[in-house]
């Protein structure tokens, strides 16, 4: 464990960050893991639609111990529960969904993302790799958002000039929310949108292996 | 005449199974994932076969359970990581088995186009990344795509939910998933369901595959839950 791990946002308080950002009426899609957290925090006067890629639109929450379906699952293959609205559609529908530009946001974690905006967070190159829906998700959604501690574990940088491990995608992330701060992916670089108040620029500079842009 | 595409059991639909088939598996995971087909499968004991699926199997049951049994060359999957698969992962760690990578939405893609008639498409999922390596790269409107070709299959075994004599499928949920275009994209398309549709046949506007994608359709009524045998210590055979 990092002296940076538990500094800054908590993972629920990025999750609302993050939720306060799609507009009524957003198709979202969110990864498995932290990125789950993020329905928890979606203002009640917005209405959201949640896609898994395993052919469900209308996703609601995980399904408690009396409405265990294991044939109604969500891309994680936990059971979960469909809201009034939803459907059901095979997997190369769903993939149009994704892949023909109509989900607005997804939300995904990461190991590695470059100030160009590549993302890298399907393979170590050690062990099986598996890709999922990623990179399908990465070249197809409107806007990419990555949620992520802004360390590794053992406190390397996870926001760099250029990515070390496999890529998942290149140029795909829109912005990225960590602990300490939300930056924006631009042409320029990483542009500061919002740092936590806990910490100061320097810190901030000092774990992101890129230059932040601040105005 | 009538058609009918109703087969009494399990071993009447496995019965041309050939050695180094390539074979398709409908399912997300459990969810219409054919165990009680694929258990048959093993029962021809036919050796070599590529597999082509989203998954590398959970456990000692259903797919787990034919890597399990060796008679499986080559998986072609988006993503054969799980807590639970236990065959697939010491086959793969000793080199003993062949693994192909595929993107979730390309391996739809290439199934669907293969049932389709389209021998291949340019796709923005992959450029960039290493599994776009050696590909044929082409820029429509300033980016950049790739070339995936289109994949068939000499079996696909489905679960589906019921069926009538046609072959025409309703599935369950999110249980319908990959089962649709594989339907479409094999030579022979066999399928297991929980039952047959009451009624002479199936209300056309409810029917999702209809019955030219099937070739031969048996009942098991009550059929194995994955992740609940796995839990209880299942294995097969």
């Amino acid at each position: 464990m990092n002296e940076f791990i538990n500094l800054g946002w908590t993972k629920n308080e990025i999750a609302k960050k993050i939720a306060n950002e799609f507009p009524h009426g957003s198709y979202v899609n969110l990864g498995i893991g932290m990125p789950e957290l993020v329905s928890k925090f979606v203002d009640e006067c917005k209405e959201i639609i949640y896609h898994s890629e395993n052919g469900l639109l209308g996703m609601g929450p995980p399904a408690n111990e009396n409405e265990l379906d294991f044939e109604l699952i969500n891309a994680g293959k936990k059971p979960v529960t469909i809201l009034p609205g939803g459907s059901y559609c095979h997997h190369a529908d769903s993939f149009s969904m994704i892949r023909g530009g109509h989900i607005d946001y997804c939300v995904l974690g990461a190991m590695e993302v470059s100030e160009g905006g590549d993302l890298a967070n399907w393979t170590t190159g050690k062990g099986i790799p598996a890709v999922g829906g990623a990179m399908d998700l990465v070249v197809g959604a409107k806007n990419v958002f990555v949620m992520s501690q802004h360390t590794t574990k053992d406190g390397s940088p996870k926001f760099l000039k250029n990515c070390s491990l496999p890529l998942t995608g290149k140029s795909v992330v829109t912005r990225v929310y960590s602990n300490l701060a939300i930056l924006d992916v631009t042409p320029e670089g990483f542009k500061l949108k919002e740092m936590s108040e806990k910490i100061d620029f320097d810190l901030l500079q000092k774990v992101t292996k890129a230059k932040i842009i601040t105005n | 005449m009538k058609i009918n595409k109703l087969f009494n059991s399990v071993n009447d639909v496995m019965s041309d199974v050939f050695d180094g088939a390539v074979i398709m598996l409908g399912g997300f995971g459990e969810a219409g994932s054919p165990v009680e087909l694929i258990h048959g499968l093993i029962d021809t004991k036919c050796k070599d076969l590529t597999i082509i699926a989203n998954n590398a199997g959970n456990g000692k049951i259903g797919l787990g359970a034919l890597i399990g049994e060796n008679q499986v060359k080559k998986v072609i999957c988006s993503f054969a990581r799980s807590p639970k698969s236990i065959t697939f992962k010491e086959l793969y760690e000793n080199d003993k088995i062949e693994l192909e990578v595929v993107p979730q939405g390309t391996l739809a893609e290439r199934i669907r186009s293969a049932g389709a008639g389209i021998p291949g498409f340019y796709t923005q999922t992959s450029v960039g990344t290493p599994l776009a390596e050696g590909k044929e790269i082409k820029i429509f409107d300033g980016k950049e795509y790739v070339l995936e070709k289109s994949l068939k299959a000499d079996f696909a075994l489905i679960k589906a939910e019921t069926s009538d004599r046609y072959g025409n499928l309703t599935y369950n949920k999110t249980a319908r998933n990959f089962n649709p275009i594989m339907c479409m994209a094999a030579n022979q398309t066999i399928v297991q369901v929980k039952k047959i549709e009451k009624e002479e046949n199936t209300d056309p506007e409810k029917i999702i595959t209809p019955g030219i994608f099937v070739n031969r359709v048996t009942v098991v009524s009550d059929p194995i839950i994955e992740s609940i045998a796995i839990d209880n210590g299942e294995t097969y055979p």
